[in-house]
């Protein structure tokens, strides 16, 4: 198992009732009510809890971006993991992760990732995703090119990590003289890259047969064991078998000394729900172009306000659902174990709190997670042999047949026993 | 287009890979319209009452309207280039100078980028609340921050058109259509958003003579590009329409027909 703590770093000090009177808590909900103090504050109480999180035990700590939005506080993912780099051990620092249409410069998006990797001394996995509907519009990129621009930045970043410099890029939508970048990873042959997702088929089939793992956020049983039949379907016209190392799981699980608090903390989930989290905006979330053709009479629908946000559903169903789980360590294992049994992950990424939960309850739900649920977790990972792709040993990718490791590292074990190479 | 009113036919014209869906009406000189960046419904009293004059032409721009959606156009003087080569492939509009154009909208800008790309091409132009151009004081309204009905209602300066015209309450199927559209419009005109920034510089060289029309409610387009099209190209005069919003030739359509009918009628043999 690999078990990565979460938070979406919610502002939670701003004005609610501001919110619901605009109607959105995203893109044009005024940054007036920001408030910088509290920002610092909060910044600084999420890196403590990060911290904490390695100390209890946590294998990852999971961070992301979005922007405009109060329901996270982290507009750039690179500089939070920088940071981690340089103040924690041992934790993988895992991005989840860098939206790559939204880059301008993929080039320097790879030479970023690149000094995170050497400052953590190669404890890098570089997610890439596609951003939110909205965060489209906040930066100004065409969302009908919005895939296009995932897999062309995704293949120049690799080729900028890979393959010594310099080079030429004429793309279709990135065009460089000269990719050259000092910088590259210490993981050779490149860090890991999970993709995270929650909806799009489409993602799904390119990340099975990138053969990169997959992340499913915060998705029902049901509708996880779907994504895992098509991944293990594409994985086998690819040419591999799919199973555990490629699965990856954010589950929102708040853990507390007793059922009460626990689930009235777990209510603070459904602080900004909407789109993921926020009190979304039906437009803004889905911009023509931004998703699959086969999904637009849903999201024309939702976009006049003729249907809920096809992801979206009330607090008492997702508990009900397992969507969220939350409780004491001793009946929250129970619950955890079912979602291994019929789903068979072998990353889960753990969302301990959002909203208004203070920074005292989220660090003693990180300590129960730590002292009490992880350990049982992976037992259970143990005997339902869900082996993740560092202890199985995985592949980085289709393209690169052998796993990530630092590069002195590998020169060692190479001299020692060579690698097997295919 | 789907269904095709009586009086029309519609025929598809290969166009730079492209099959390109045409309607045509009447007879008389030839009159090339073009449709705003939603599309347009298949039958429009407009349409009908400029057909009684002229040879009507409604293209649908590559990628609208459910047309097939090249991939490689990525901005409005691809457009503008397709809808050129496609006049050379039509009998009655081959010869330079002969076909005049109506612009609606979208449509204008496109027409707008015609004329400067071949300045002698049409006889006479008629822009009608064109985008094109960056307004000194205002906004183009950007459909991308509101819902399709929102947009399209911004458009009408009486509400009850659009009523008529698409139900108060319309289809999914005609949703679908419009998210169609304005996908389209995103992958050719998304930033800088409705404008060319080249398009005043180029405008001096076009020649014929060109009337632009305005809605006097227009709230998609400002008033104001009204203004710097009728300023910047050397022949032209400005004629707003009260009671109208953007779309005015669903909302006037036949103080507009005739308006057209008499521009463009002036100075025939």
């Amino acid at each position: 198992m690999h078990l990565m703590y979460f938070t979406e770093q919610p502002m939670s000090a701003y004005p609610e009732e501001e919110g619901r009177t605009f109607g959105a808590t995203a893109l044009m909900f005024s940054n007036r009510f920001f408030d910088p103090a509290a920002g610092s504050r909060l910044y600084n109480e999420y890196l403590e809890h990060y911290r904490l999180a390695e100390a209890v035990g946590f294998d990852g700590i999971m961070l992301n971006e979005h922007h405009n939005a109060p329901f996270c506080m982290q507009a750039k993912c690179n500089i939070f993991a920088s940071i981690l780099a340089a103040t924690t051990k041992r934790v993988k620092i895992v991005l989840l992760g860098n939206p790559l249409p939204l880059a301008d410069n993929p080039v320097r998006l790879a030479e970023e990732l690149a000094m995170i990797d050497m400052v953590s001394r190669g404890r890098l996995v570089s997610g890439f995703v596609r951003g939110g509907g909205q965060e489209q519009l906040a930066t100004g990129v065409n969302p009908a090119f919005n895939r296009e621009r995932f897999e062309e930045a995704h293949e120049l970043i690799v080729k900028a990590w890979t393959q010594p410099g310099p080079f030429r890029w004429e793309g279709t939508h990135y065009q460089h003289r000269v990719v050259n970048p000092w910088a590259v990873p210490l993981q050779k042959p490149h860090p890991r890259v999970w993709i995270p997702g929650v909806l799009s088929k489409e993602t799904i089939v390119w990340a099975a047969k990138k053969r990169y793992p997959y992340i499913a956020l915060s998705t029902a049983i049901e509708a996880t064991k779907k994504i895992w039949e098509l991944y293990d379907q594409v994985a086998a016209e690819t040419g591999y078998a799919g199973g555990p190392e490629y699965r990856g799981y954010l589950q929102r699980c708040h853990v507390a000394e007793t059922e009460e608090k626990a689930m009235e903390n777990a209510r603070q989930f459904m602080w900004m729900q909407g789109e993921f989290t926020g009190l979304a905006h039906p437009v803004w979330s889905t911009p023509s172009g931004y998703f699959s053709p086969s999904v637009r009479t849903a999201f024309v629908e939702y976009a006049v306000g003729r249907r809920s946000n096809p992801r979206g559903s009330a607090f008492e169903d997702q508990i009900k659902n397992q969507m969220i789980v939350a409780g004491t360590p001793k009946t929250v294992i129970p619950k955890l174990r079912r979602l291994m049994e019929e789903t068979r992950p072998s990353i889960l990424g753990f969302w301990g709190a959002d909203g208004f939960v203070s920074s005292e309850d989220t660090k003693t739900c990180i300590r129960l997670m730590g002292e009490e649920v992880l350990p049982a977790l992976r037992e259970i990972g143990k005997e339902l042999g869900l082996w993740s792709p560092f202890e199985a040993n995985a592949p980085v990718s289709m393209a690169f047949r052998e796993p990530a490791a630092p590069a002195h590292e590998r020169a060692a074990a190479r001299h020692a026993a060579p690698l097997e190479v295919s | 287009m789907s269904t095709i009113a009586a009086g029309w036919i519609s025929e598809t014209i290969p166009i730079a890979g492209v099959a390109m869906p045409v309607a045509r009406s009447g007879d008389g000189p030839p009159l090339l319209v073009l449709h705003h960046d939603i599309g347009t419904l298949d039958r429009l009293p407009f349409y009908d009452a400029l057909a009684r004059r002229f040879t009507v032409l409604v293209p649908s721009h590559p990628g609208y309207d459910g047309s097939q959606r090249p991939d490689w156009i990525r901005n409005v003087r691809d457009v503008a280039a397709v809808h050129q080569w496609l006049l050379g492939e039509l009998a009655i509009a081959r010869a330079p100078g002969t076909v005049s154009v109506v612009g609606l909208g979208f449509g204008g800008w496109i027409a707008a980028e015609m004329a400067t790309l071949a300045p002698r091409a049409f006889r006479r132009i008629v822009l009608v609340g064109a985008m094109g151009l960056k307004p000194d004081r205002g906004e183009i309204a950007d459909q991308a921050l509101v819902s399709y009905i929102d947009y399209v209602r911004l458009g009408f300066a009486d509400q009850r058109a659009f009523d008529r015209l698409y139900g108060a309450d319309p289809t999914t199927g005609q949703l679908e259509h419009w998210d169609l559209n304005r996908e389209m419009t995103f992958r050719i005109a998304w930033k800088p958003y409705m404008y060319n920034p080249a398009l005043p510089h180029l405008l001096g060289g076009v020649a014929a003579p060109t009337l632009v029309v305005w809605g006097r409610d227009d709230r998609i387009v400002p008033l104001e590009c009204g203004e710097r099209f009728a300023k910047a190209l050397p022949r032209a005069r400005l004629e707003v329409v009260e009671g109208a919003g953007h779309f005015v030739e669903m909302e006037k359509p036949d103080a507009l027909a005739q308006l057209v009918t008499d521009f463009v009628r002036q100075g025939e043999a």
